[in-house]
């Protein structure tokens, strides 16, 4: 895949505020790059300093290649589309709507009408082609909006939580037609989101950025068990970050020991380094007794159940292994196995499942 | 009280009749504020519009003045344009002074911070993400601009609506620059004041009654567009 867009040492600058520090991001031609971090962390800024709709402060941008100057902005922008949180769509019908980005274009009426035909057809808005946006609802409009940005057929796709401001029902509809979209036309997509699901769904790859900093880049599932640090670890989710300091190494095995526990880890880590264990709730399974055969599974450690917090479908236990240690199972399971808080439980996860990550202290780095 | 009756029925008569004089004076009027905020529509749409978009330092001061300028005393108007086009004034060569042009720059002068700040107030009331919106489709500045202005119809309707509203009624600056002289610069309202000071009250109230339903015409096209919008929801 050749890189459609590049932007290198990219710095922006908002009332008096650097809102974004990036050294080097890239979007490779039909992927689905979607960055994620917290409020605030400085993900709209991103998509709008790449889209070029705020001139960043320092640095460059390439689009196929070629450095993106002033004066080839808007010929940039006539290449690309854009999907806010919003639909915004304007005080027309629905078919003027989707022609909005043809027409800036100069693209003729029977292209426009082909176009609008095809893509309403798409999302399934073809019944609403004669109808006002303001009588819209929320998921129409931003399927209107969404069908609007893709029938101006761009070379890049801009996101910007376009999800988000939707109820439940009609977000998921949406996110799954627009999969369906994706896997068919390939269409090369930065998305912007806040939702950790969402990027792991739909993503190829996944940048985390946090206060203005693009701290990882990766496949999501790399992104989402092996942290880059300690913040990203926090983002993606991980509850358990245990201190402790590597005792052995044998064969790519290491055991780290801590205030009062050992765990071994696949890692190739020097023996004596200061390190955090890191461990998703979903990794860990709760056991009652201590499993009769011989497992798998090279960790076992004893807790108290301090907490049991009720998730959707899901359960998220507390336990007090010395260090608070967080699993996440199903109700039914936490209903099968009578869990109650100040029961004594045994928690197990793999080797391979644990990731560790070198303390502050030392020279900050991930250990494959 | 007789008189004011007598004078009702007079003012009735001159309309169903179509006074000539009457007809004049209305058309001169209509002549002389169209014109007037048609210039200060085409100063104060995209002078708003710069106001309410535009990014420089001294884009508050600018605002602020505009605002103050929406209240400006037709008199001080009226004195300021009258020094400028006296005969030995600034511009006295040019020999506006007690013609339609001065009451023309006179009205402008008084529409163009009424439409300037009601496009201003309106255009910042828009969602801030429109434009970039826009813009992130492709738009050019100016395509962007037209569809925002498209967006805001209604209330920069309103806009120019007002400032037509603010000289058609307004005497002092007409009188003062224009001189109220008979079949050349006499508008509705400075020959309201001639006829009131002559005591020909019907001749008054029935040019009253035309500026009265010139401001309602004005707010029925307006109530009307309103609710053909709204009933479109």
């Amino acid at each position: 895949m050749a890189t459609i867009l590049k932007a290198e040492k990219i710095t922006l600058v908002r009332n008096q505020k650097k809102v974004l520090s990036v050294e080097h991001i890239s979007i490779e031609e039909g992927e689905l790059l979607a960055v994620i971090g917290p409020n605030g962390a400085g993900k709209s800024s991103l998509l709008m300093a790449l889209s070029t709709l705020l001139p960043v402060t320092e640095g460059t941008i390439f689009f196929e290649g070629k450095q993106i100057r002033k004066s080839d902005r808007l010929k940039f922008r006539r290449q690309i589309s854009m999907v806010m949180q919003d639909a915004l769509l304007l005080d027309t019908t629905v078919r003027e709507n989707i022609g909005t980005g043809m027409r800036f274009r100069g693209k003729n009426e029977s292209e426009i009408k082909q176009s609008v035909k095809y893509w309403s057809d798409q999302l399934n808005i073809e019944q609403l082609l004669s109808r006002k946006s303001r009588q819209l609802s929320g998921g129409e409009s931003q399927r209107v909006s969404l069908a609007r940005a893709l029938a101006a057929d761009p070379k890049i796709l801009f996101l910007d939580e376009p999800f988000s401001a939707l109820d439940a029902p009609s977000r998921v509809r949406l996110i799954s037609d627009f999969q369906r979209l994706q896997s068919e036309n390939k269409v090369t997509t930065l998305l912007v989101t806040h939702d950790l699901d969402e990027a792991l769904l739909l993503g190829d790859r996944v940048a985390i950025i946090i206060a203005g900093r693009i701290r990882q880049i990766g496949r999501p599932d790399q992104v989402f068990t092996q942290p880059a640090d300690l913040e990203v670890a926090q983002f993606v989710g991980v509850d358990t970050i245990i201190p402790g300091v590597v005792q052995s190494n044998t064969h790519g095995l290491a055991v780290v020991s801590g205030d009062g526990f050992q765990v071994e880890v696949v890692a190739e880590v020097p023996v004596g380094r200061k390190v955090f264990v890191i461990l998703r709730p979903e990794d860990i399974t709760l056991v009652q007794q201590i499993p009769a055969g011989k497992t798998s599974s090279r960790n076992l450690l004893k807790g108290e159940i301090k907490e049991l917090i009720p998730q959707g479908p899901l359960m998220r236990v507390i336990l007090d292994c010395g260090f608070p240690l967080v699993a996440l199972i199903t109700r039914s399971s936490a209903i099968e196995m009578d869990l109650t808080a100040g029961m004594l439980l045994y928690a197990s996860f793999k080797a391979s499942t644990a990731h560790l990550l070198a303390r502050k202290d030392e020279k900050e780095q991930q250990f494959a | 009280m007789k008189w004011i009756w007598e004078g009702i029925q007079q003012a009735f008569q001159l309309i169903v009749y179509g006074n000539p004089e009457v007809f004049q004076i209305t058309l001169l009027s209509l002549k002389i504020s169209g014109l007037a905020t048609f210039l200060s529509l085409l100063v104060g749409l995209p002078l708003g519009t710069l106001m309410a978009f535009g990014k420089f330092p001294t884009r508050k001061f600018w605002v602020s003045l505009i605002n103050t300028g929406m209240a400006l005393p037709p008199v001080v108007v009226g004195l300021t344009v009258s020094i400028f086009l006296w005969r030995s004034g600034p511009l006295g060569d040019l020999r506006w002074m007690y013609t339609p042009t001065a009451i023309i720059i006179a009205q402008f002068i008084i529409s163009v911070p009424v439409v300037t700040g009601l496009t201003t107030s309106t255009l910042q009331q828009l969602d801030p993400r429109l434009s970039y919106q826009l813009m992130g489709l492709g738009a050019s500045r100016i395509q962007s601009v037209i569809l925002l202005w498209r967006e805001a119809r209604l209330p920069l309707l309103a806009a120019l609506m007002a400032g037509f509203g603010s000289v058609i009624s307004e005497v002092g600056a007409s009188m003062m620059v224009g001189g109220n002289l008979k079949g050349e610069t006499r508008v509705l309202t400075t020959a309201i004041v001639l006829e009131n000071s002559k005591g020909n009250f019907g001749f008054a109230i029935a040019l009253s009654l035309i500026l009265l339903g010139l401001a309602y015409m004005v707010n029925l096209f307006l109530t009307i567009a309103q609710q053909r919008t709204t009933s479109s929801d």
